[in-house]
């Protein structure tokens, strides 16, 4: 894996006859969890796209740059809420998908070591439907980290999980993606503030940053300065929202 | 349970005709009796099974190779957007033609022989295969295309690791769809014009007025036709298993 560089979107998108941003400058810490939170509709998995280089449905004026001048394709990692799991496939044959779809042989040796880090070498040779929904977001993850993709962009990867199940996967992503470039999407303030080295709240005004409590992430939930950061950024989204 | 009702079924059935034989009191050669016809059967066991071969084999062809070049067909329209704009609406249009009134014609190009009933059969079954491979093929999950391209997944890639597997199910539906088309090609080509098969059978029968015969006839289709769809249900639910991953 490359060092990881930072990232800047730069630009105005055009979907439907109108902006669905305009100027704007999102600027994406290299080697750290940038959260980006913002009511529905905004633009935040757009933004993603336009990062990974993938159809938006707009047209997009602007740019979007790594700091180390290179291209970002063949880069990025993406995880997204739905595991995204091919059926067919056991849990072996997921992690090491991205070697059958470039048509190279797999590294099975790290296949094997990847679903141990994830916690899942006893389902190794399960398919999907045998597997509750946190272990198939925990394939999802070796799938990801199978890459090796300096840059990481997950999109509500968490939401559609348990409380607790939840809070197991932010530490262990938290845990495996460490020293990438992670931009995180997600509609949980609790999330972003536990989780962010910076978070920017995307509304349709623009975008804005929100100050983060000292500590490192993971922070601790139990932390009175996490839990006041957490209470004031979900005022602020439901202020917003009005 | 499912033998049982099977059983009973045909039991009803046979009940049903021979009540039918007593109630009408029709001559033999209008209606014969299930113990005629079974007679019958027996009797020319040689020349039912002699022609119940030709026409499986080309049912069992024609599905085989219509079944290939849907397939084929299918992925054609996936890969090329021009392929999509040209080949499509002809494809739709074609199938405005009802395929028997083509019957005659194939007769004429490809003769007497198997291979204008193998042709009636891919050309009735081509385009059921076509559209639901197709369907299958175009109804990938959005995400999972997504994914494929951030990982680097070629073209030909994506269809084969992605798009083929998810569009199984799909091309189950169209098995079973041409599992029952199939058949019916093949006997109206075999009454169009023919020397061997079942439809053949059944018209040369009727004409020698031997009706118990041609029922004979009637009934060995029937049960071939309802062995194909077995034999095809189950390839479709293993298509179907595997793409659920079992
Ligand atoms: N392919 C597309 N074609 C047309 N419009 C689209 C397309 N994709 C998204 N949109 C529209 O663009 C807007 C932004 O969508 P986007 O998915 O980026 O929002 P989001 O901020 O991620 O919302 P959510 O929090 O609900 O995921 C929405 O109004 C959506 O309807
Ligand atoms: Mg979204």
């Amino acid at each position: 894996m490359t060092a990881p560089p930072a990232i800047e979107v730069r630009g105005t998108l055009r979907m439907d006859g109108r902006d669905l941003f305009r100027d704007l400058d999102l600027r994406i810490a290299p080697g750290e969890w940038t959260c980006l939170l913002g009511p529905s509709g905004v633009g935040k998995s757009t933004i993603l796209r336009l990062i990974l280089g993938l159809e938006t449905g707009g047209t997009f004026d602007g740019s979007v740059t790594a700091s180390d001048g290179q291209a970002l394709e063949g880069r990025c990692g993406y995880m997204a809420q739905e595991d995204l799991l091919l059926p067919w496939r056991d849990v072996r044959g997921n992690v090491g998908l991205g070697a059958s779809l470039r048509g190279v042989p797999v590294d099975a040796a790290k296949v094997d070591a990847l679903i141990a880090r994830v916690g899942l070498s006893e389902h190794a040779d399960k398919t999907p439907r045998a597997l509750s929904g946190g272990m198939r977001q925990r394939v999802a993850l070796a799938r990801t980290l199978m890459e090796d993709r300096p840059v990481v962009l997950l999109d509500e990867p968490f939401s559609a999980l348990d409380a607790r199940t939840r809070a197991d996967m932010q530490e262990l992503a938290a845990d495996v993606l460490k020293g990438r470039t992670v931009l995180l999407v997600t509609h949980d303030p609790a999330e972003a503030i536990r989780l962010g080295h910076h978070v920017h709240v995307l509304t349709q005004a623009g975008l804005s940053g929100w100050p983060v409590p000292e500590a490192d992430p993971v922070r601790d939930v139990q932390a009175a300065e996490t839990q006041r950061a957490q209470a004031d950024l979900l005022a602020h989204l439901r202020a917003i929202a009005t | 349970m499912r033998r049982l009702d099977l059983l009973l079924a045909l039991g009803v059935g046979l009940a049903i005709w021979q009540a039918l034989v007593w109630i009408t009191g029709a001559p033999h050669y209008i209606l014969p009796s299930p113990w005629r016809v079974a007679q019958a059967a027996w009797s020319s066991r040689e020349i039912i099974a002699e022609n119940a071969w030709v026409t499986a084999l080309e049912v069992a062809l024609g599905l085989v190779l219509g079944t290939v070049l849907g397939l084929v067909t299918a992925v054609q329209l996936m890969m090329s957007k021009t392929a999509e704009r040209v080949m499509l609406p002809i494809l739709v249009f074609t199938q405005a033609v009802p395929v028997f009134a083509l019957a005659p014609i194939l007769t004429l190009w490809f003769g007497y022989g198997i291979a204008s009933k193998i042709v009636m059969a891919i050309l009735i079954i081509y385009f059921p295969v076509t559209a639901a491979v197709f369907d299958g093929l175009r109804a990938t999950p959005a995400g999972v295309v997504d994914l494929g391209r951030v990982m680097g997944a070629g073209k030909w890639r994506e269809l084969w690791v992605l798009r083929l597997p998810h569009a199984l199910p799909s091309m189950g539906t169209g098995l079973r769809l041409a599992a029952v088309y199939a058949p019916i090609g093949a006997v109206i080509g075999e009454w169009v014009g023919a020397s061997k098969g079942l439809g053949y059978l059944m018209l040369l029968a009727n004409g020698r007025a031997k009706i118990d015969l041609m029922f004979a006839a009637l009934i060995t289709l029937a049960v071939l036709t309802v062995l194909l769809h077995w034999a095809v249900g189950i390839f479709a639910r293993r298509l179907e298993a595997f793409a659920r991953g079992g």
